[in-house]
């Protein structure tokens, strides 16, 4: 490690540096290089998921709808479609997690890397696909591809658009096998199961579900999209098709691809808490296996999503009681987390920020969805702006804030220079508020019943849904400002130095950036995880 | 030279990618990340198996007037054809691990042989059912779902005309995604059995030859279950 007194320059020699021009990225196998691939990717599709969000609430600054109520349909389908596929199932692991898992397990690469090259272009072609059906005609079913509206009713782009999320599907597929081979068996000498960062342990979690769940959604799909195009008739009711058997399926990928936006985002939570404690991780093992705990019960959960479908009464009670079950290792994680702050010496810089705001909107976007699991709160609150709020707080307020928190956080070592910290602080507070602003009030909706999916509603609500729209111009400028002083930085930032955090864990013991073969010599690894008690008191600044 | 030195190192195999430390290291990951694979296929499949399961459960009577018109005989023949080709293509690794390279390549020629019989049997199979379909006029014996579906034609033994329909939508669903596997398995082996030919494989490094193989009798385990649930349910009186 340099010490802090010198002034800090750029490494000769980086992944960087292979090559600048276009053959030097499309035909790179550097896991380094695919996770910007992806992050340049994933930023695109943000971008327009957030102005199709920016047209749904604009739309619902007037009681009675600025756009047609079809045009409306289109964009809050086509919010749910990029954001939910393009951006939340990607977003930590396809970037972060391929940047860092190598790095962390002291790799030279992960175990396939043309497989993961394959997977990104898997990806934009997917991408490619779904925009264009979402340009030309577009897509009015909802993210969720309900039957039988999608397979009978729906006169738009379905089968283009269920197409390209089949294509994409497999390339979420491709990243957690690529992940689960890598953990297991390219692990440094001395690199037990229990010596590996959170990070890994909430990454192998994911790909876990991404590898069980995708290919089931996957040929859900594919069958909405084969009903359209040959009548096959499995949701067809006339035939004796049944079309809750769509949502069976679907959701049994669906709920559990809520755990693979949020998993992630744990793990980035769980290195930030404990290097700005300075102090070993509360837990660790729990929070190691609470990470398996959720991938397991998240597939036992998925007719929640189904309570006032005609279920039987008995099979909701049992769905209930597993909900509530699945809350427990979430809890378990906060609680070590809240543990880890707990007399350590706290220190606020960007990061830290995003782990606070993760674990207070975590937590009411936790607790709120015990009332969605409730059998009877459910049925006052199904469909309503509550669900809306809910899963924003958890997809929004969760899996964002970690990836922001993550992206921060290993910044420096990505780029091998630093953001302007002040900068920083001030865009996570412009998030936060922003945030807040945009989807509490949602939940106040929901509770007095404004239907989610409605183009127009009774004026009463207006006040609620103005607060909401005004909140959403905050988050987005919350989200432009990050996108500029991080471009900004990869110019002209100061140069980082190898450890700019004092953080422990071996993506910290090379070089930033890293080089292309991340490690001269394969580290070997001889202490505990998170051992800061023998690291300095504070962290190293420069 | 560096190459030289590179070489010194009896441990360095040609076919060692750069990344792994050990041909036992890449070689396990390869294979593992086979069976992560086909896990992932089990569960692409399981989304039709489910869905095949609650229809079958729900119209019994459906399934099996539905199967009464697939012919048994021809998908027995179609499931000894296949593994058959099982045979070959386990005979060819172990060929591969023993180092015989030209019974590599004609194991593998014998299986790709194998395998297209059986979707040769695949290919009538289908046109029969869907020939009638096709241009104007009257769709006698036409049994694609839609609109031309000619449930006149079947013996139904009073089940709906539209559950029947269900079942073989589930029949061109299921073997159809078999087949498409089969389909992308043939220039995978081809490819293998060139590279084997070229001298690739032999005893210390062989593991595309057994994932291929990995891959082929999975494709084949698939069968044997599509072949009971689809063409044995019914009476065959």
């Amino acid at each position: 490690m340099t010490s802090p007194s010198q002034t800090q320059t750029l490494p000769a020699d980086h992944y960087l540096k292979s090559g600048w021009d276009l053959k030097s990225w499309l035909l790179t196998t550097d896991h380094k290089r695919i996770g910007l691939m992806y992050l340049v990717s994933i930023t695109l599709m943000f971008a327009i998921g957030s102005l199709y969000a920016g047209v749904v609430r604009w739309n619902l600054l007037v009681p009675t709808g600025q756009i047609s109520a079809e045009a409306y349909n289109k964009a809050f389908t086509a919010h749910g479609v990029v954001m939910v596929f393009f951006f939340l199932i990607p977003s930590i692991p396809a970037t972060l997690g391929n940047f860092l898992i190598p790095l962390m397990i002291g790799a030279k690469d992960l175990a396939f890397p043309r497989i993961n090259l394959l997977s990104w272009y898997i990806y934009v072609i997917g991408a490619a696909l779904t925009m264009w059906a979402l340009l030309t005609g577009g897509l009015e079913t909802g993210w969720t591809f309900y039957t039988p509206y999608s397979t009978v009713f729906a006169e738009s782009n379905v089968a283009v658009a269920a197409v390209g999320i089949f294509i994409a599907g497999f390339s979420s597929i491709l990243t957690g096998l690529n992940f689960i081979v890598t953990i297991h068996k390219m692990r440094a000498p001395g690199l037990t199961w229990f010596r590996l960062p959170l990070f890994v342990w909430a990454h192998y979690a994911t790909s876990i579900i991404q590898v069980l769940g995708t290919p089931v959604v996957a040929i859900t799909i594919l069958l909405v999209a084969l009903e359209r195009l040959f009548h096959f008739g499995f949701f067809d009711p006339n035939r004796g098709g049944d079309p809750i058997l769509f949502q069976h399926l679907f959701w049994f990928y669906s709920h559990p691809a809520v755990y693979i936006m949020i998993l992630p985002s744990m793990g980035v939570i769980s290195e930030i808490v404990t290097c700005f404690s300075r102090k070993r991780i509360f837990g660790y093992s729990f929070i190691a296996m609470s990470s398996l705990a959720i991938a397991v019960i998240g597939f036992l959960v998925w007719a929640h999503h189904m309570f006032v479908t005609g279920l039987s009464v008995y099979s909701a009670m049992v769905f209930s009681a597993l909900t509530y079950l699945v809350a427990v290792p979430s809890a378990i994680k906060t609680f070590n987390w809240t543990a880890t702050l707990f007399r350590g010496s706290v220190q606020w810089d960007t990061p830290m920020i995003y782990v606070f705001c993760f674990i207070g909107l975590f937590l009411i976007g936790g607790l709120t969805g015990l009332f969605l699991g409730n059998l009877g709160t459910d049925v006052h609150l199904t469909d309503t702006y509550f669900v809306v709020a809910h899963f924003h707080y958890i997809m929004v307020g969760g899996a964002i804030m970690g990836y922001l928190g993550g992206l921060h956080f290993w910044w420096p070592k990505i780029t091998g220079r630093k953001y302007v910290e002040s900068w920083g602080k001030v865009s996570s507070l412009l998030v936060f508020v922003g945030f807040n602003l945009t989807f509490f009030p949602q939940f106040v909706l929901g509770y007095l019943g404004m239907p989610r999916r409605y183009w127009s509603y009774p004026e009463e609500f207006q006040i609620l849904n103005v607060l909401s729209t005004a909140g959403a111009t905050i988050l987005g400028f919350g989200y432009i400002f990050p996108f500029s002083y991080l471009t900004h930085s990869v110019f002209r930032g100061e140069p980082a130095g190898d450890n700019p955090w004092g953080a422990k864990g071996l993506e910290w013991t090379t070089q930033s950036p890293p080089k292309t073969h991340n490690f001269d010599e394969v580290p070997v690894v001889d202490e505990e995880p998170y051992d800061y008690a023998s690291a300095p008191k504070e962290s190293v600044r420069v | 030279m560096s190459e030289t030195a590179l070489h010194a190192g009896a441990a360095h195999h040609e076919a060692l990618q750069h990344h792994f430390t050990s041909l036992d290291q890449q070689r396990a990951a390869s294979s593992l990340g086979m069976w992560v694979f086909i896990a992932q296929e089990v569960l692409f499949f399981g989304g039709l198996f489910a869905t095949y399961t609650v229809y079958r459960h729900a119209y019994p009577e459906a399934f099996s007037a539905g199967s009464h018109h697939l012919s048994w005989k021809i998908g027995f023949f179609n499931t000894l054809v296949l593994i058959g080709s099982s045979l070959t293509m386990a005979l060819g690794v172990y060929s591969a691990a023993i180092g015989k390279k030209n019974r590599v390549v004609g194991f593998i020629l014998a299986t790709i042989l194998l395998g297209s019989v059986f979707l040769g049997v695949k290919y009538f199979e289908y046109g029969e059912k869907i020939r009638p379909c096709l241009g104007d006029g009257p769709h006698t014996g036409c049994l694609v779902p839609g609109a031309n579906f000619d449930a006149a034609s079947l013996h139904l033994k009073g089940a709906d005309a539209g559950h029947v329909q269900i079942y073989f939508s589930l029949y061109f669903a299921m073997t159809g995604l078999h087949a498409l596997h089969m389909i992308i398995g043939v220039p995978i082996l081809l490819t293998i059995a060139y590279f084997s030919w070229q001298g690739r494989y032999g005893p210390e490094y062989h593991t595309p030859v057994e994932l291929v193989g990995l891959y082929w009798h999975f494709v084949d385990i698939v069968w044997i279950f599509l072949f009971p649930l689809l063409y044995l349910i019914g009476s065959h009186a």
